[in-house]
């Protein structure tokens, strides 16, 4: 089975501060990681080779840096890395990424199972996996939370609001994954080597055969027109008192704000 | 195609060194100077710039030649699950009348399911459609991808809207992703803020992104529909009379659905019985961390929410534990609310919850630990032992309510 993972370089969100005075996000030292949701996907990837074989083959869109990313696929385990890199694709707001990376999955020939991460920690818009799945014109399951494989057809679980519902698809699909669905490897010892020495192919719009007005600004209906930081909540009202001191204080400030 | 900066315009403000998320911007020579290789051409030091010194440009090809006009009024998706309309689409219609205020034009609903969802149509009046697309075909009964992609883009292709707003729950996000691909649309997600540019007319996104670090106004300047997905309960839905005389019409639509689009199939539903009310839709919710300690404690964030009539929701770190199951987890891996209050027990609030939950109105945050990071987003916060205080809320909600 062959299996193609999409995986985005990301700043660590979780990493990013503020400066209080100027109220402005601080970006030194904040490092790139593996989109959180994209390891899942990796990992489901690995999965799913250990038990029916087949090969895993991992592609990023993203300036050079991000080949730091790949490398840490490779030392995970997978099979094949691809940077799908061009000054063109800057500006790509999910209409051209997901173009992008439909085309350079296209020019990898056959595949069967496409998985990405449910959404990017950056952009949190959940709309690039179904994007590709749309360009490819394959059934695509999203939010997954168990995938199994069986006679060319894929069973997964999705997790929904309430429940989860369980879907049947033919193959190829593309199915995106939630954090729930499994622990990710750490990189082996064996694997980072392999890693360090990983020669890793680039492609260009050329190479995929991307059509140069979809691309980049050129292929985004959206624009960004202004960033802000959202005016910081400030520390609230702190009570205190006995417990139940606290409770009829703080039953008193919900039922005039009429919560309760 | 690309970004430049005006020299002869440029003053060495640096304001747009600020304002650029990617830290693509730098001074030399007192000058601005625009790394390319980190750029993204997002376009965020355009505005900023009080000289007019930036210069972004698309080549003129990519602009399309459509006529733009033809697109009118603005559309929801009246989300169904199990036959009935879902919160969320009447937040959208509240907010689209306001939209439809600013641009004068029309409200339509777009209600997709079996011949059984025509009931629906009264309620989805009441907040304020002034038209009903009726979407229906028995395979339409159930939320699957390809036959609502293939079902409302017919539609969209037939009546073109100038703007559609979908819920951002998971069947929402799962749509519109693919149906902005199919009819060639700008989609933002996950919106939290919208209003109409009173000169350009058209519509202003506003969104959280880098995990809830900064705020994006986006738009699409170019292409019909402009289509967002909303998170819900940001908007508050409001009931209205519908006047005597008010059109209310009905349109009905019958898609062509193929085989292709039956390739998927629902093989079951896994019900969750621990949850009693939906998170996202939910107007209070009540949320256990780590600072429970045990599972057999959710117990009393249980009875809290019980006498709030709220909803139960948690931390990773319990979810990770294996104390609740994944479809009360609140945050970045898990759900993002907003309700109405949000009542955190025994939660530090790190980021990745915060996100989850800081756009919430109220929050109340009970736990020991004076310097945990959840009391800078608390409206009310309290230090102290939660199994003490929670209990004690509980029997004052219970006394109140009698």
């Amino acid at each position: 089975m062959d299996i193609v993972v999409c995986i985005k370089q990301v700043p660590d969100t979780t990493e990013v501060k503020i400066n209080p005075e100027t109220n402005t996000l601080i970006r030194e030292g904040v490092p790139s990681i593996i989109n959180p949701f994209d390891e899942n996907a990796i990992e489901a990837a690995l999965k799913l080779r250990e038990a029916h074989g087949g090969k895993v083959t991992v592609i990023t869109m993203g300036p050079p840096q991000a080949t730091e990313a790949l490398r840490k696929a490779v030392a995970m385990g997978v099979d094949d890395v691809q940077l799908i890199s061009d000054r063109a694709f800057a500006g790509s707001d999910t209409w051209a990424t997901s173009y992008t990376l439909a085309q350079a999955i296209k020019s990898l020939g056959k595949y069967d199972l496409i998985i990405c991460g449910k959404q990017a920690i950056d952009g949190d818009t959940a709309q690039v996996g179904p994007g590709i799945a749309e360009w490819l014109e394959i059934p695509q399951v999203t939010f997954a939370v168990k995938i199994e494989i069986s006679e060319g057809r894929a069973r997964i679980e999705r997790l929904l609001e309430e429940q989860n519902e369980v879907v049947e698809a033919p193959l190829p699909a593309m199915v995106t994954v939630v954090k729930q669905i499994n622990e990710p490897r750490m990189p082996s010892l064996k694997g980072m080597m392999k890693a360090k020495k990983a020669e890793i192919t680039t492609k260009s719009a050329a190479d995929i055969g991307a059509d140069p007005i979809k691309v980049g600004l050129n292929g985004s209906p959206t624009r960004v027109v202004k960033i802000f930081t959202p005016p910081a909540k400030g520390g609230g009202e702190m009570l205190s008192g006995s417990a139940d001191e606290i409770a009829s204080a703080l039953a008193g400030k919900l039922r005039e704000l009429k919560v309760i | 195609m690309g970004i430049r900066i005006i020299n002869d315009k440029c003053v060495g403000c640096t304001l747009c060194v600020k304002a650029c998320p990617f830290a693509a911007i730098g001074m030399k020579d007192r000058k601005a100077v625009i790394d390319l290789d980190t750029c993204t051409l997002c376009g965020a030091c355009v505005p900023v710039c009080k000289f007019e010194a930036i210069e972004l440009k698309k080549e003129a090809a990519a602009e399309p030649a459509a006529d733009l006009s033809a697109y009118k009024d603005i559309w929801i998706f009246a989300e169904q699950r199990g036959g009935k309309v879902q919160s969320v689409a009447f937040e959208l219609l509240t907010e689209a009348r306001k939209l439809a205020e600013d641009l004068k034009c029309q409200v339509a609903a777009v209600l997709v399911g079996d011949d059984n969802i025509e009931s629906e149509a009264a309620q989805v009046f009441s907040y304020g459609a002034d038209r009903v697309y009726l979407v229906t075909h028995p395979e339409l009964k159930d939320y699957r991808t390809a036959p609502y992609t293939r079902a409302v883009s017919e539609l969209m292709s037939k009546y073109k809207p100038e703007i559609f707003l979908i819920g951002a729950s998971t069947m929402g996000r799962d749509l519109a992703a693919r149906l902005a691909i199919r009819v060639n649309a700008g989609l933002t997600a996950d919106c939290t803020g919208l209003s109409i540019d009173p000169e350009k007319k058209i519509l202003q996104q506003t969104r959280p992104a880098f995990g809830g670090n900064i705020m994006a106004t986006i738009i699409t300047p170019n292409h019909r529909p402009q289509m967002a997905t909303v998170r819900p309960k940001v908007f508050k839905k409001i009931n209205r009379d519908v006047p005597p005389g008010h059109l209310s019409e009905v349109i009905r639509f019958k898609p062509t659905i193929n085989e292709k689009d039956l390739l998927v199939k629902i093989v079951g539903m896994i019900e969750d019985e621990s949850i009693t009310v939906n998170l996202q839709e939910a107007e209070i919710i009540v949320s256990g961390g780590r600072g429970i300690a045990d599972p057999k404690h959710f117990k009393l964030v249980e009875d809290l929410a019980e006498a709030l009539g709220g909803a139960v929701g948690a931390s990773r770190a319990t979810v990770d534990a294996g104390w609740i199951s994944a479809h009360h987890q609140v945050g970045q891996t898990g759900k993002t609310v907003s309700p109405k209050l949000y009542v955190a027990c025994g939660i530090s609030g790190k980021i990745q919850h915060l996100v989850g939950m800081q756009s919430s109105d109220i929050i109340v945050a009970i736990n020991k630990d004076p310097d945990a990071p959840i009391f800078k987003v608390a409206t009310y916060g309290i230090v102290g032992d939660l199994f003490e205080i929670v209990p004690a809320f509980t029997r004052k909600i219970k006394e109140l309510r009698g």
